[in-house]
């Protein structure tokens, strides 16, 4: 059936989550079932997918399409699994972790995000950021005898909860005001009502608003990141700092770029200053952080900024911005925290800045790949992450936001200051106690990273195919 | 012209030297053969300069050995480099300052030597890439690289506050540029709306007519981060610290080469391209350079650190190249872009001489020594050519840059001239007391009674520096004639630029 065409990429993840559970379910005690290769299997079956669907706009039902928009974040999420499949490994041989659950829930939670980038209606979004939250927040509990790890659970499920709900109402108000909660014909009547806009048009804004800034943790709907991002298991803070970020900035351009779009005027003066003081909160209380999974949460909470700096602009510059730092974000934030879980030990977490010194004598290789990830992060050339902030602040200065570009670098610079930290300590800082304090590197963890950070180089050296395929995406919908 | 692209190959065998680097086994036993790959290269990489320099055609102003590819065309980013006169001087400089850097610190460097001489090769592409790029984007990238290796050879083969050092150079330098990132981000963007696409080749740029207003806030945003490189008062706090901290050949280089960079930005960008601007702000700057010639004279005086003394020297020698270049006349710029030159050799050879000196006793207070003219004759021998280098005596190298700078800033504004030619005493009275406390009177010290006088590797180190002091006082004219056409060039074009506001852009 033609019709279901756009909604294989999410198809092959999530048959792969089943299968994943129904082989927990069938294995005995004590047996090891080869799950994780399931996951593989059905992840690059979605990566296929995306290829064979590139350039076809197809569509499901009217609610589900695979433009190459939506298909270039499938792209990353595909990415974002295989890359948290790999550093998956670890955390759950060493935290005995159910592996037949922690994978199907991975599964099923990237099936959400697939859903989520590709969904062309506002229920069907809901239902996709649904899947994805359940998952994930299950995801963030799941060291059950861990009180921190529980604790960051609740708190993550419980604000999330509240968001989900804004959302919902604001979907309700949408409905209300237009009649429909596809997002073509909300745009084509919100059009038509742009030049008398009603008080119910900020609540409906304000209401979708907050529950998109909650999901890509905006200031002030961040309080739960840090929380999250460390009492999580590594392995799940790099899957969900990347993936819910994609997931959740296609939806939010999506939505507030096409179907919002005539509203553009109002909507980007509120999101102004919430994209200023999510800069300037991530960095800033950055520096204070001593522990370097909480680091990297404000970290990531600063780079929500930047993208929000790029769709703020809304011009064609700014959404291949997003798109393409999507892709570097995820690919240096995720081999930044798998550099995390393989430094981790049964019975310390190693997760201090000041667990990292000496770690140039110990570890020379895994330091020079957290080295490239933090210099990336941080936007140093020849990285990635150079041409991709380089990207969103040429779409704001396009766009006339100076100022938030002016704030935007400012930042950037405040926060290498604290990646360099940790740089000081690996390499600068005379290592602590016996050299065995780190477990070995297992194969396919280390190879993983290292495919990252080729990437991150491959990126950064020449961007040029990845940009030209950021504006072809962004050309197909808007 | 040559088919050969040699400009590509300058930055590309340093990287390549450091690549294979990478494969030799981090072992202590290999040390000899890392030293000896890095040398390699870096000679390599010197001769090819020589080499780049011998094809040069002294005569013409423009751009040679261009290249051009493509690189990111949907924002009309190219790689595109080519090399005039000055930047033809300061590729050389480069070329012949780092295996010198490498030799220098061929016994203090002990420790992770393989790293260490992969981050100085890794550095020495940076630097040649910053020279020669002539697309904005490409030069950006190149500045900002250059940060990471020598924030890592201060940071881990410093002295005692390293760290503080090499994140504080880092922070400073990367402050100021990423403000210039947007000042380039918002040419291409007003290029784009005068003429349809971006652009951000410079040399379509030069031809970019700006509002006079907008020129202003682009100029600003250059010249904070030059001024931060080169550096000028009061943006200097960062270079005493780097320099102190930083090994014998992180100061070389730093102080050779990286300074170099905020001057050539000048020259190469922020005046050519605002000029409107530069002219009203070319008072303020040499105002700055006049403070920091007699302030960083003064503040030197007092220095009971050797390493801190040549420091703050720079400070006062950089001013006088950043007063030629507001002068902007012929003989300001000229003398500027020679001072570049000149300030790398003496001010190179003299961290040479206090890294030796450093190396022997494993301090740098002046106090510490005295009478040393009788312990090691040659290292003062040394010591003292360098020194009147520094200070601008007749026949050597310092003195015709600071002789065209004076008497270019004489014709532009006789009053800056003045104060500034009291910096000149001013450097002689430093420079020369130190060299007395240090190398004359009897030996107050017992542990300078035995020093060792120059070993043969020192001798090859510090003889190029002075060999070159000697060329370049003696024969300017060789250095001084393929950077006049340039240097006229750019000349005109601010001149131009200045005199008649182009027709202004659609803002």
């Amino acid at each position: 059936m033609a019709s279901l065409n756009a909604i294989v990429p999410m198809l092959c993840v999530a048959a792969a989550g089943i299968a994943a559970m129904i082989a927990e379910a069938f294995t005995s005690p004590g047996e090891r079932m080869p799950i994780a290769p399931l996951g593989v299997i059905g992840l690059v079956g979605a990566g296929l997918a995306v290829a064979a669907l590139w350039g076809h706009n197809a569509s499901s039902f009217g609610l589900v399409a695979a433009d190459n928009f939506g298909l270039f974040v499938t792209g990353i999420l595909v990415v974002v699994g295989l890359l948290s499949i790999a550093i998956s490994g670890p955390t759950i041989e060493r935290e005995g972790l159910p592996r037949g659950e922690y994978y199907a829930l991975m599964l099923f939670a990237i099936a959400g995000m697939i859903l989520m980038a590709t969904a062309t209606d506002l229920l069907v979004i809901f239902l996709a950021l649904e899947v994805l939250s359940i998952g994930v927040y299950v995801l963030t509990g799941i060291r059950r005898d861990s009180p921190v790890s529980t604790e960051a659970a609740f708190k993550y499920f419980l604000l999330g909860a509240f968001a989900s709900a804004f959302f919902l109402y604001g979907i309700a108000f949408t409905y209300g005001l237009t009649g429909s909660t596809r997002l073509d014909r909300i745009g084509s009547v919100i059009a038509a009502q742009a030049l008398t806009p009603a008080p119910m048009h900020w609540l409906a804004l304000g209401l979708l608003l907050a529950g998109f800034a909650f999901k890509v943790s905006a200031v002030p709907f961040h309080m739960w990141t840090p929380d999250a991002y460390e009492g999580a298991p590594s392995a799940v803070t790099g899957f969900m700092s990347t993936g819910v970020k994609a997931a959740a900035f296609a939806a939010f351009v999506r939505v507030f770029l096409s179907a919002f779009e005539p509203l553009r005027a109002s909507w980007s003066a509120a999101l102004w200053p919430i994209a200023a003081a999510t800069m300037i909160v991530g960095t800033v209380v950055g520096v204070a952080q001593t522990n370097v999974k909480r680091m990297l949460a404000y970290s990531s909470i600063a780079h929500g900024g930047y993208l929000l700096l790029a769709l703020i602009s809304g011009n064609d510059v700014g959404k291949g911005a997003v798109l393409f730092y999507l892709l570097t974000y995820a690919l240096t934030n995720l081999g930044a925290f798998g550099v995390i879980v393989l430094l981790e030990d049964h019975d310390r977490p190693n997760d201090r800045v000041a667990d990292y010194a000496g770690l140039w004598n110990d570890h020379p290789a895994l330091a020079a790949l957290m080295t490239i990830f933090l210099l990336s992060l941080g936007g140093f050339p020849p990285m990635a992450g150079f041409i991709a902030k380089w990207y969103v602040f040429s779409a704001a200065v396009k766009a006339g936001y100076v100022w938030l570009a002016i704030i935007g670098v400012l930042t950037s610079v405040v926060s290498v200051f604290f990646y360099l930290r940790i740089v000081v300590m690996m390499y600068m800082t005379p290592g602590g106690e016996s050299i065995s304090r780190f477990p070995s590197v297992p194969k396919i963890a280390g190879a993983a990273l290292v495919l990252s950070a080729l990437a991150i180089f491959y990126l950064g050296i020449l961007p040029t195919r990845f940009i030209d395929l950021a504006a072809a995406s962004i050309s197909s919908i808007f | 012209m040559m088919a050969f692209p040699i400009l590509t190959s300058l930055v590309a065998l340093p990287i390549a030297g450091a690549l294979v680097l990478l494969f030799v086994p981090a072992d202590e036993h290999n040390d000899g053969t890392v030293r000896a790959i890095a040398l390699i290269v870096s000679l390599l990489v010197f001769a090819e300069t020589l080499l780049l320099w011998y094809h040069f055609n002294a005569a013409s102003p423009d751009f040679q050995f261009i290249e051009r590819h493509n690189w990111i065309p949907a924002f009309g980013i190219s790689y595109f480099v080519g090399v005039d006169g000055i930047s033809l001087l300061l590729v050389v400089l480069t070329g012949f300052l780092t295996p010198i850097a490498l030799l220098g610190s061929w016994e203090s460097v002990h420790r992770k030597t393989k790293a260490f001489a992969m981050f100085i090769l890794l550095l020495e592409a940076a630097m040649i890439g910053v020279f020669i790029s002539l697309d904005l984007f490409l030069f950006y990238v190149f500045w900002d690289a250059m940060l990471i290796p020598m924030y890592f050879l201060i940071g881990i083969w410093g002295y005692d506050r390293r760290i503080y050092a090499a994140v504080k150079f880092l922070l400073y330098t990367m402050a100021g540029s990423v403000l210039m990132l947007l000042a380039i981000l918002g040419l291409a963007y007003l290029h784009s709306t005068a003429t349809g696409s971006y652009s951000f080749d410079l040399l379509q740029l030069y031809d970019l007519s700006i509002a006079p207003k907008t020129q202003v806030w682009f100029f600003l945003a250059f010249a904070l981060a030059f001024a931060i490189k080169v550096p000028l008062f009061p943006f200097h706090t960062w270079l005493p610290d780097a320099h102190v901290e930083a090994p014998t050949a992180g100061s070389v280089i730093l102080a050779g080469v990286l300074l170099k960079m905020g001057t050539y930005g000048l020259v190469r960008f922020a005046f050519p391209l605002f000029p409107a601007a530069a002219q009203l702000f070319a008072p303020i700057l040499a105002t700055l350079a006049v403070v920091g010639i007699i302030y960083g004279a003064l503040v030197a005086m007092v220095q009971p650190d050797m390493k801190k003394l040549v420091a703050y020297s720079s400070v006062s020698h950089l001013g006088f190249v950043v007063l030629g270049i507001s002068a902007m006349n012929m003989q300001g710029v000229q003398g500027a872009v020679y001072q570049m030159l000149n300030h790398g050799v003496s001010t190179g050879g003299l961290f040479l001489i206090v890294g030796m000196l450093s190396d022997r006793r494993h301090t740098r207070l002046i106090s510490e020594y005295g009478g040393l003219k009788k312990v090691t004759p040659h290292l003062v021998a040394a010591f003292l050519i360098i020194t009147l280098s520094s200070i601008g005596l007749p026949g050597l190298n310092g003195f015709v840059g600071e002789f065209l700078i004076l008497l270019g800033a004489f014709r532009w504004n006789p009053k800056m001239a003045a104060f500034a030619a009291t910096g000149v005493i001013l450097s002689a009275t430093y420079m020369l007391w130190m060299f007395q406390r240090v190398n004359y009177g009897p030996v107050t010290n017992e542990k300078n009674a035995k020093l060792v006088d120059l070993r043969p590797r020192e001798w090859f180190v510090i003889v190029p520096i002075i060999a070159m002091a000697i060329l370049m006082g003696v024969l300017p004219n060789l250095f001084l004639k393929p950077i006049e056409p340039s240097v006229r060039r750019m000349l005109n074009q601010v001149q131009q630029g200045a005199a008649s506001p182009r027709i202004e852009a659609r803002r």
